[in-house]
């Protein structure tokens, strides 16, 4: 197993490499940031010092080699907006984005597979129905219409919740939090709800087609048979073997949950990585968003093998190992 | 029981409602500034927002008229050499107090921010300060130099004890964010809030409010529900689509005026052969109507601008006839906005031996100007129906602007016929004129932003003449019959509308629209 752990991350680091050689690429081709920062004011003289001050005068496979260089020693580069180091800027901004995650995270699996087993153990009836009915609503609805309209209605018609933004943080391991206080907590229910929406459909949708395939298994009737209770059979034998797919599935999602928050982050006022990359994006802010990418497609290998080890742990039928040519 | 429960409800509602209005601001931001070192960007916000905790030698007010600052007086005292009298009795946030060393110090720190995306070098260099005595500093430059007092309106003063070899995060974490303006700066976390306390020992009186707090709100929809919502006092950058029905809502009042923004078009004069100039049927030509001064005039007649006012901005823009509106130093009462005139224009394109018309392009950002794109379309419309087909192709900002300035062969510009916006940041016309229409120069540094390389040598002469005359009257004349020229008899740019900015608060406050789209809590007015 550990042979099969140190080649996936020997693979990661080839990927994170033409990853960076992509985006490197592409958002040298779109343009650089020049004719946003620079004060229209600004004269040909001052225009010309201030692409020298970041380094764009140079020709692309320098500057691409120079970034190489810098990041082997564990330096991205710095953004040209903030001046300041771009891993630095994503990181601190990652505990917020993680924050929001979980909360969706949590919200779907505690949601959502016990409605998607209710849905597959009653298909018939008026619950299983409007269950598996909400979860196309789940699907299909933009979630940026969906976030609005949650801030109309909780935040400016019922005045219940905040229309956006994070609460005060405090610190908690090392990182700023804002789930321990009750005005964090409100802060984070519209958003997370928001983003948990389609992963929370999904899970539904999956559960209860698990559940129907699983309880006319004969191993099902068999613990019936033995006189298992009802309760058991749901809880151990239906569950545990409904998870896998569920599993899959959410590893994958949590990745793009955390790497794609940009929506959300965004209509919500979020202060998390997404609306970082959004913003940096729009002024081509090429060092953040290199680092951005390279984080995130790090992150989904990782996520990756967390996933493939957990389905061994599921089911240990499955054994690690690579699949060979 | 029940209604003295309500009253009590009530009683603390107005207590805390009463305990906000008087202290604390939260005010809802399109743009967060990119800094909290005030040497570090020339941008907007940074500009802006940093005027809270920092002051300049001479201020802007809201209509960007000079007034003292740090300095209460300034004169040129030689040809070539300015006299600043600074304020006496001005602290610093720590304590210590404001000297002529701190604005020594401030013009060599602000030439030389590392990394710097867009340098105050623009402003200062050329020019050399020198303490004369604690209060008094004399700026000398190699000629005349009459925008002196103007370009120091725009330099933000910092502590020399406290910034003495501090670098820009030094300031983003307060360290060195040391000024001497009516509020001290508390935190920022990116992305997430700015938040300013009253300086109680503020040189100009007690400030209004003890804290201000900037939540920046990208999303436009968010940021009026956050408005909505009461989780905010104000916001900027109310989208003109929501002001009919803001109108309507008790909740909110609206502050606006006019900005120091033109909308304007640029189109090449240059190239005999320009890429998005054809003739009819789309083939490239040899020959570019632009270049002749009738094509233009024909153009400008045909776009029809009330109605792009009345239908595309909801009414919130005014019509433009050049680049400073009525209350700038250099507007010119001759020159009005093209009167809407197909006929007249029809009968100048025909003169021109372009009676059968031509295609053109015309190219524009989506996400940079208010409806930016919208007006692209209905431009094009306009003049399609006036003979001159035309298409439409706009782009985000991020793309457009170095495509605009820099995209063709030899870093040319690459279009022919652009949507583009200037904001007067100096508050006078002189700097619209030598950036946009006089001949592209790099050695003298004019026309760096003429993308479409107008260029007539008597236009020239008056501006450099200008910029070399330091009696304002004489300057003002000056700039006048260079803006005739340039737009009047050449049609170098064709002006289309000033921008109109809106802000929202909620009842009770009112704001004093800046022309300089700044959102400062200092002109916030408690009204009854």
């Amino acid at each position: 197993m550990s042979v099969f752990i140190i080649r996936r991350l020997l693979q990661s680091v080839v990927v994170i490499w033409v990853m960076s050689l992509l985006v490197f690429g592409g958002v040298y081709l779109i343009g650089d940031p020049i004719d946003m920062l620079i004060n229209p004011e600004a004269d040909q003289e001052d225009i010309d010092a201030a692409i020298r001050a970041l380094g764009l005068d140079k020709p692309i496979h320098e500057q691409y080699w120079f970034f190489l260089i810098n990041a082997l020693k564990g330096d991205l580069g710095s953004s040209f907006i903030f001046n300041e180091p771009a891993l630095q800027l994503i990181l601190a901004r990652m505990p917020a984005t993680m924050e929001l995650a979980f909360a969706s995270l949590f919200i779907s699996i505690f949601f959502g597979i016990p409605l998607g087993m209710w849905a597959g153990l009653h298909p018939e009836s008026i619950a299983g129905r409007s269950i598996m009915t909400g979860s196309i609503l789940g699907f299909s609805l933009p979630s940026f219409w969906v976030g609005i309209m949650f801030i109309m209605f909780f935040a400016v018609i019922l005045g219940v919740l905040p229309s956006g933004g994070r609460a005060e943080t405090t610190e908690f391991l090392g990182m700023q939090v804002s789930f321990l206080s009750w005005d964090g907590l409100s802060h984070i229910l519209l958003p997370a709800v928001n983003l948990a929406l389609f992963k929370l459909s999904l899970v539904i949708r999956l559960s209860r087609a698990g559940t129907q395939e699983v309880i006319h298994q004969d191993y099902i009737k068999f613990a019936r048979a033995k006189g298992v209770s009802e309760k058991r059979v749901i809880l151990v034998h239906v569950l545990k073997n409904i998870l896998i797919p569920v599993v899959t599935i959410l590893g994958l999602e949590f990745g793009s949950v955390i790497a794609f928050a940009v929506v959300t982050e965004t209509v919500f006022a979020w202060p998390g990585m997404g609306k970082l990359i959004i913003e940096s994006i729009d002024q081509l802010d090429r060092p953040v968003i290199v680092a951005y990418l390279m984080i995130i497609v790090f992150m989904f290998i990782v996520i990756n093998l967390v996933v493939d080890i957990l389905y061994s742990v599921l089911d240990p039928r499955v054994r690690l190992q690579d699949v060979k040519a | 029981m029940r209604k003295t429960f309500t009253a009590f409800v009530a009683g603390a509602a107005l207590l805390a409602a009463a305990g906000v209005s008087a202290q604390e601001i939260r005010i809802g931001i399109a743009q967060e500034p990119s800094s909290i070192d005030p040497h570090y960007h020339n941008l907007g916000p940074n500009n802006g927002f940093l005027s809270h905790v920092y002051e300049r030698l001479v201020q802007q007010d809201s209509k960007q008229r000079l007034k003292p600052g740090l300095a209460v007086s300034w004169k040129p005292i030689s040809e070539t050499v300015w006299e600043f009298k600074l304020r006496k009795g001005v602290k610093w946030h720590d304590g210590s107090p404001f000297t002529a060393d701190d604005v020594v110090f401030t013009a060599t720190r602000a030439v030389n921010v590392p990394n710097s995306p867009s340098s105050f070098g623009t402003y200062l260099k050329g020019k050399t300060f020198k303490k004369v005595d604690d209060y008094t500093v004399h700026v000398s430059t190699k000629d005349p130099y009459p925008l002196m007092a103007t370009e120091m309106s725009t330099i933000l003063i910092i502590s020399k004890k406290a910034a003495e070899g501090a670098q820009t995060k030094d300031f983003n974490l307060g360290k060195a964010a040391i000024g001497t303006g009516p509020y001290k700066f508390v935190k920022w976390q990116k992305g997430d809030i700015v938040e300013f306390v009253r300086n109680d020992d503020y040189w100009g009186g007690k400030p209004k409010w003890s804290k201000i707090v900037l939540k920046p709100i990208s999303s436009a929809p968010t940021r009026v529900a956050a408005m909505l919502a009461g989780d905010v006092d104000m916001i900027d950058g109310v989208p003109t689509a929501d002001i009919e029905t803001l109108k309507k809502n008790s909740k909110v009042k609206l502050s606006q005026g006019i900005s120091n923004r033109v909308i304007y078009l640029h189109m090449d004069q240059q190239r005999d052969k320009s890429p998005f100039v054809t003739d009819k049927n789309g083939n490239p030509m040899d020959k570019n109507p632009l270049k002749d001064v009738r094509v233009r005039k024909a153009i400008s007649m045909m776009i029809n601008r009330p109605a792009i006012v009345e239908r595309v901005m909801e009414g919130v823009a005014i019509p433009a006839g050049q680049l400073v509106s009525e209350t700038f130093f250099g507007h010119t009462p001759n020159l009005k906005s093209e009167k809407y005139d197909p006929a007249a224009a029809k009968k100048l394109l025909k003169e021109a031996g372009w009676g059968d018309g031509f295609g053109l392009t015309i190219h524009g950002p989506n996400n940079r100007y208010i409806n930016d794109s919208k007006i692209c379309e209905a431009i094009a419309q306009m003049l399609t129906r006036g003979g001159i087909p035309t298409k439409v192709v706009t782009m985000p900002k991020n793309v457009y602007f170095k495509r605009a300035s820099r995209g063709g062969p030899d870093k040319s510009p690459e279009f022919s016929f652009i949507l583009v916006g200037w904001g007067s940041g100096t508050g006078e016309a002189s700097s619209p004129l030598k950036s946009l229409l006089t001949t592209y120069d790099k050695s003298k540094g004019h026309g760096a932003s003429n993308r479409g390389r107008h260029s007539n040598p008597k236009m020239d002469a008056l501006v450099v003449k200008a910029l070399a005359t330091v009696d304002d009257e004489k300057r003002r004349t000056l700039l006048q019959q260079a803006t005739e020229v340039g737009i009047g008899e050449d049609q170098g740019i064709i002006p289309l509308h000033y921008q109109v900015n809106t802000w929202a608060t909620r009842p009770g406050l009112r704001y004093d629209a800046r022309t300089d789209e700044r959102t400062l809590a200092m002109d916030i007015q408690v009204v009854k």
